[in-house]
């Protein structure tokens, strides 16, 4: 035990001491935090709108009052000739064009039926689409009830706000960089600096080289994942619906197979470069591409939808997203936790049988 | 203490150790005496029970490094080649987590490592990476003594240190022999080799002798000479041309020439220089040093393979 603590202490010495990691274990995370909090988002706001109003009656005003209170649109300027939409779009002065037919308010009257034409730029299908949503659903929000309602709700994220989206993946990303990264580096350095030889040399058992090292990255973990549920929460508004405890014991679980793997990338590695190359391309972009944070599975492929199953952040993900957002308790959850405690089993019994005693 | 038979040990083409026997004795100072890449560190390595043998046996006090790897580590103390204490962390905490990870404390073993420790104390809280090579080195050995082992095995350990260091470290080491300890100490330094009690001589994984460095000189087999010039290069490359000649080096300020036993005088060799009108040539018989008995070791074996 004693041999332990005193691993422990030289590893948290090594951190402290080096700027690097402190970088990477503590800035990253911060950094990409507000990055996709607040620069990389799929919110739209002040999109350039241009009205061409035909009908100048009661009903047109108030749909184009409605449009400009609202924050997502900002209008730019009115049209009154079909021929100006297209130059308007093109010269990117405006996103999208509102057209409200002629005599729109009686019509809606009497036949109970007003048209309204919406052009959008869609050279970004993704943000046209978004736009077109929002705007019919200020659009509808508009008395009387006459018009036909089209209402689409978004269950658990009636505001499409992407912090509800991108905190639990964050969180899959983060863990596995800091957790499996930053241990295959620090095991590698060993090896790399020859002092592996010298901790090979010593009485200690593998284990307890391998658990002196990774200790001190699994509680800098927790913090960090501390950190992220505290940010989403305070400042980007996301709720823990579930129990918070269970959201620490998925999030620890989740952490112990990061550092399984990394563990697992260091027996293969055999210098901190090749390590960190493993860890970027074979964790992070998975991570990043596969697990369904950014993409969706449903949308993929079938043969990536099966390799999306292999990812361990995928399982955490969905669990991240059904504690937190759904309220979800461990009987909604179990297979997916399951899922993961078996894959850390495997890891780490895979790392043991690779990890050697002998140089070479 | 050790034993080693008929050790082999190949690394993918190259032959590190080729049927390698050798026995050092309880409290004996035994020098490995080779150059770069002749398969002193692969033979430490296996001792030290960090690399499997690909044949043969060899035994650490009565433990076989291949099966009783963890007795072999807890009786061992090793100082690999290159420095390896954490650079980053200062030369207290490396003493203490050495200490901790041997099962003991630096205060337990204090008396050990005293002589050492005490040059290298005011500068405790340095960090490691930050002291001179000699420092480093008697630090790496601290640390490698701190647990009180029975056998040292130190790999080229005053590779790179300057020679006023040199010199204090094998002091200590002959403190440390006094203390019992068995060394096992692999140096490229031919100066070095004379300051242990025996020493092997290895070259391309084989051991080509074993002996004392006294008798080693001593039976040296053929003629040496030393000759005075006042422009040695020149002169040696004029000797090359002698026909009988085996090799000449430069020692200082003479050459170093060998030639075969009762092959030539001292004459026929002024004789040979003169009529390459070389002028002002001393040369005398002289008696060998073991540097000679290396560089002919070398010059032989080297000839003899591919």
């Amino acid at each position: 035990m004693k041999r332990f603590f005193a691993f422990v202490k030289k590893e948290f010495l090594h951190i402290f001491r080096d700027r690097r990691t402190l970088i990477i274990l503590f800035g990253i995370p911060i950094v990409q935090l507000l990055l996709f909090g607040y620069a990389l988002t799929n919110e739209v706001r002040n999109v350039k709108v241009v009205v061409a109003d035909y009908a100048h009656d009661e009903k047109s005003r108030e749909i184009i009052g409605r449009l400009q209170a609202s924050p997502w649109f900002q209008l730019v300027g009115t049209a009154d000739n079909p021929n100006q939409y297209e130059s308007i779009l093109r010269s990117g002065k405006a996103k999208e064009i509102v057209v409200i037919e002629h005599g729109f308010a009686q019509k809606l009257v009497h036949d109970g039926k007003g048209k309204i034409q919406l052009i959008a730029d869609a050279s970004e299908p993704n943000t046209a689409q978004l736009i077109i949503n929002y705007t019919t659903a200020i659009i509808n929000g508009a008395p009387p009830a006459s018009l036909i309602e089209v209402k689409t709700r978004m269950l658990y994220n009636e505001n499409m706000k992407e912090a509800y989206n991108f905190i639990p993946g964050l969180m899959a990303m983060i863990l596995m960089l800091i957790s499996a990264m930053m241990t295959a580096i620090t095991i590698t350095r060993e090896k790399e600096m020859g002092t592996m030889e010298i901790l090979l040399a010593s009485p200690l058992k593998p284990i307890q080289i391998i658990l002196g090292k990774v200790t001190p990255y699994m509680i800098l973990s927790l913090i960090n994942a501390i950190i992220i549920v505290g940010v989403g929460t305070n400042l980007f508004g996301v709720p823990i619906k579930g129990s918070l405890f269970l959201l620490m014991f998925e999030v620890m679980l989740f952490i112990f197979l990061a550092l399984s793997l990394g563990i697992l990338i260091s027996t293969v590695a055999t210098n901190q470069m090749a390590a960190m190359a493993i860890s970027g391309f074979g964790l992070m972009l998975p991570t990043i591409l596969l697990s369904g944070f950014i993409f969706p599975i449903k949308n993929m492929p079938i043969p990536l939808q099966i390799i999306s199953n292999l990812m361990p952040p995928r399982w955490f993900i969905e669990i991240n997203r059904m504690v937190m957002l759904k309220g979800a308790d461990i009987t909604l959850v179990w297979k997916q936790t399951l899922i993961l405690m078996v894959m850390s089993a495997v890891f780490i019994l895979i790392s043991m049988k690779k990890f050697k005693i002998r140089l070479e | 203490m050790i034993k080693i038979e008929n050790l082999k040990k190949s690394y993918s083409t190259t032959v590190a150790l080729d049927d390698v026997s050798l026995e050092v004795k309880r409290g004996e100072l035994f020098g490995l005496i080779g150059p770069d890449g002749a398969g002193k560190s692969t033979l430490m390595r296996i001792l030290m029970s960090l690399l499997l043998p690909d044949s043969g046996t060899a035994t650490l006090n009565g433990f076989d490094v291949t099966k009783q790897h963890k007795e072999v580590r807890h009786v061992t103390g090793y100082m690999p080649g290159r420095f390896s204490l954490y650079p980053d962390l200062t030369v207290e905490e490396n003493m203490d987590f050495f200490a901790t990870v041997f099962g003991t404390t630096v205060k337990a073993n204090y008396d050990m490592v005293k002589d050492i420790y005490q040059q290298i104390e005011p500068f405790k809280t340095r960090c490691a990476g930050k002291l001179s090579g000699g420092m480093k080195q008697k630090l790496a050995l601290s640390c490698a003594l701190i647990h009180k082992p029975l056998v040292l095995i130190l790999d080229e350990p005053t590779t790179g240190v300057d020679a006023v260091s040199r010199k204090e470290f094998w002091e200590m080491l002959k403190n440390l022999k006094a203390q019992g300890i068995t060394i096992v100490v692999s140096t490229p330094y031919m100066d070095e080799a004379s300051l242990c009690d025996r020493i092997a001589l290895i070259q391309q994984g084989k051991i080509f002798s074993v002996d004392t460095p006294q008798q080693m000189a001593a039976d040296f087999a053929e003629d040496l000479w030393a000759i005075r010039s006042p422009k040695l290069y020149p002169t040696a490359q004029k000797l090359h041309d002698l026909p009988e000649m085996i090799s000449v080096n430069s020692f200082g300020q003479e050459l170093h020439l060998v030639t075969p036993k009762g092959v030539y005088s001292a004459k026929e060799i002024s004789d040979f220089l003169t009529d390459k009108s070389e002028t002002e040539i001393q040369i005398q018989p002289t008696e060998a040093t073991i540097e000679d008995v290396f560089m002919l070791f070398m010059t032989q074996h080297h000839t003899t393979q591919p």
